[in-house]
């Protein structure tokens, strides 16, 4: 990175560690912090979505659409969260296989599980055997993503379909006073209305959603935990520039401190945002704001 | 059936180290994922109980720090909470487990910690003492106001105030709550053979079992729904236990008016 960097070995002190820091593995570890960011972005709305529609289904007035919304939102309880992210990964990949191998190779003549093995044909691999490596790493980022998003989105939808019972009811008559239909009266009164009750069972999913991020790792993905391992284990003189003895406590040391700060500015913008909402509204909060500004 | 018998005798306590050595390798029957996931969940149980209930009171002593007036004691407990609330599980493994590592390396008297053992045993019983005490806080600020005064009334302080009104209403108000971390708690115990700590002679959990077949058949569809039917079974033993605990705390309440336990699980720590 710098130019004095050309020989560690005279360095020592913090240029060393200024050096040592700059590594071009090291930047392999900056960069996953961006993954977790980017699995982060796209999960929240995803599994909004995943949750928004499942609780718009288990409200639903038609049976088969609402049993199916509430197993939805009840699948994840009662069974250790990680055993769904190890199941759902393998099992997705299956399917989409299962299906790609149904469309792409209709005359294939033998049966796709056999005893031990899983076996599809040459065409319905995903990511197809002959892909560059990235395809490889963005197919399993995508499969991640969607894990993360199916079981966040469980979780979701029961905070919604709890937000969305909470709203009070005298806002929907008055909207149906007025007129509204009821797909109006869900548009413009109960979805707008429901985020002061959904917020605080959201910010905790949130905050359950950024201590879940190191779980990347059990999926396969070459995360902040992996390259923490990677580099801090013992290196020797003769493989590397940079000599050290064990230093994967000062990595996860330093893993922990992060998650931290993370969870401390996140608390901080949903107080923040917390209080935006609440704003006019019929809650206690909402009055104790209207009295301190009277 | 007489094969399955044999299984169970060759793998019932294989998680602990007795019967046979090897795991099965090919055939893999229902009934050996079923006897060794079984055989795992042996660790869980270790180390959720023995978390639990040495976690209670040092939960209960951080949770009464976190309300001190003292802000010598209050400072500290706050940040034992934040630090074991804010950080993942999984990242506080990892760092326990290598900071055990180092540590045996300058002190020979830490090398028990470095197994899954005692070290994931201490994580665990440090991780739910910072949730639980978080929980008792809670319940300690909503003890009615009436309770403490009709105590200084009788003209109860110090201890025998504690003991006598506060203590018992702080765990009644807090069990419900209480409840739901202990079946969480029994949940993460599934964590602690991902996370650094190894398996020697694989010996592990159930989830260590589960993800061994999972690997060896590519079928995820028959072991994990396995765990999932014993991690139910054991949900509902928990809430059995804490509800007869909770019926306990209120006995002196109407019976309309005792609180009933409710499941809200909380999801990853």
């Amino acid at each position: 990175m710098f130019g004095n960097c050309a020989d560690p070995g005279a360095l020592d002190g913090l240029a060393w560690l200024g050096c040592y820091l700059t590594t071009g593995k090291h930047m392999s570890l900056y960069w996953s912090l961006g993954t977790v960011l980017l699995l982060l972005a796209i999960t929240a709305p995803t599994a909004l979505l995943f949750g928004f529609g499942g609780a718009t289904a288990a409200r639903s007035d038609i049976p088969p659409l609402r049993w199916l919304g509430k197993t939805y939102i009840a699948i994840v309880r009662g069974v250790p969260d990680i055993a769904f992210f190890l199941f759902f990964v393998i099992a997705l990949d299956q399917g989409f296989e299962y299906i790609r191998h149904h469309v792409l190779c209709p005359e294939w003549p033998d049966a796709v599980r056999q005893g031990n093995d899983f076996v599809v044909c040459a065409q319905a691999k995903l990511p197809l055997g002959n892909s560059p490596q990235w395809v490889h790493e963005t197919y399993g980022f995508m499969l991640a993503v969607l894990t993360f998003a199916i079981v966040f989105g469980a979780f979701a939808g029961n905070v919604l379909f709890g937000a969305m019972r909470a709203v009070p009811r005298a806002q929907l008559e008055t909207a149906e006073a007025y007129g509204m239909t009821r797909g109006q009266v869900t548009r413009r009164v109960l979805i707008p209305q429901m985020w002061v009750y959904a917020l605080p069972g959201l910010s905790n999913l949130w905050m359950v959603l950024i201590k879940a991020t190191p779980l990347l790792f059990l999926l396969g993905v070459e995360d902040i935990v992996y390259w923490s391992r990677e580099l801090g284990g013992a290196k020797q003189p003769q493989f590397t520039d940079y000599p050290h003895p064990d230093w994967r406590m000062w990595y996860f040391g330093a893993l922990l401190v992060f998650y931290l700060c993370f969870t401390k500015v996140s608390e901080i913008v949903i107080e923040k945002l917390m209080a935006r909402l609440t704003l006019g509204q019929a809650t206690a909060g909402g009055e104790a704001q209207r009295r301190a500004g009277a | 059936m007489e094969d399955c018998l044999q299984t169970i005798a060759d793998y019932g306590l294989r998680s602990l180290g007795i019967g046979e050595r090897l795991l099965p390798r090919t055939g893999f029957t229902l009934c050996q994922q079923f006897t060794l996931i079984g055989s795992g969940m042996i660790w869980n149980i270790y180390f959720g109980t023995l978390a639990l209930i040495a976690g209670f009171f040092l939960a209960v002593a951080v949770a009464l720090g976190k309300a001190s007036a003292n802000p010598l004691v209050r400072k500290p407990a706050e940040w034992f909470i934040f630090i074991f609330r804010g950080s993942p599980l999984f990242i506080q493994f990892f760092f326990a487990y290598f900071l055990f590592l180092s540590l045996k390396g300058s002190y020979p008297i830490f090398s028990p910690l470095t197994s899954a053992t005692f070290g994931a045993l201490t994580v665990l019983f440090l991780n739910t003492a910072g949730y639980s005490a978080e929980i008792f806080y809670g319940a300690l600020q909503s003890i009615p106001k009436g309770d403490t005064e009709a105590a200084d009334a009788y003209g109860l302080t110090g201890w025998s105030k504690f003991r006598r009104v506060v203590y018992p209403t702080m765990l009644r108000l807090a069990w419900p709550a209480y409840t739901n971390e202990a079946i969480f708690l029994f949940h993460s115990t599934t964590l602690v053979f991902f996370a650094g700590f190894p398996a020697f002679q694989q010996k592990g959990d159930a989830l260590y079992y589960a993800r061994y077949f999972a690997d060896r058949t590519f079928n995820p569809f028959v072991p994990y729904p396995i765990l999932a039917v014993y991690f139910i079974l054991l949900t509902l033993v928990i809430i059995a236990i804490f509800g007869w605990m909770n019926g306990r705390l209120n006995r002196h309440l109407p019976s309309d008016a005792r609180p009933r336990l409710r499941f809200r699980p909380q999801l990853i720590r």
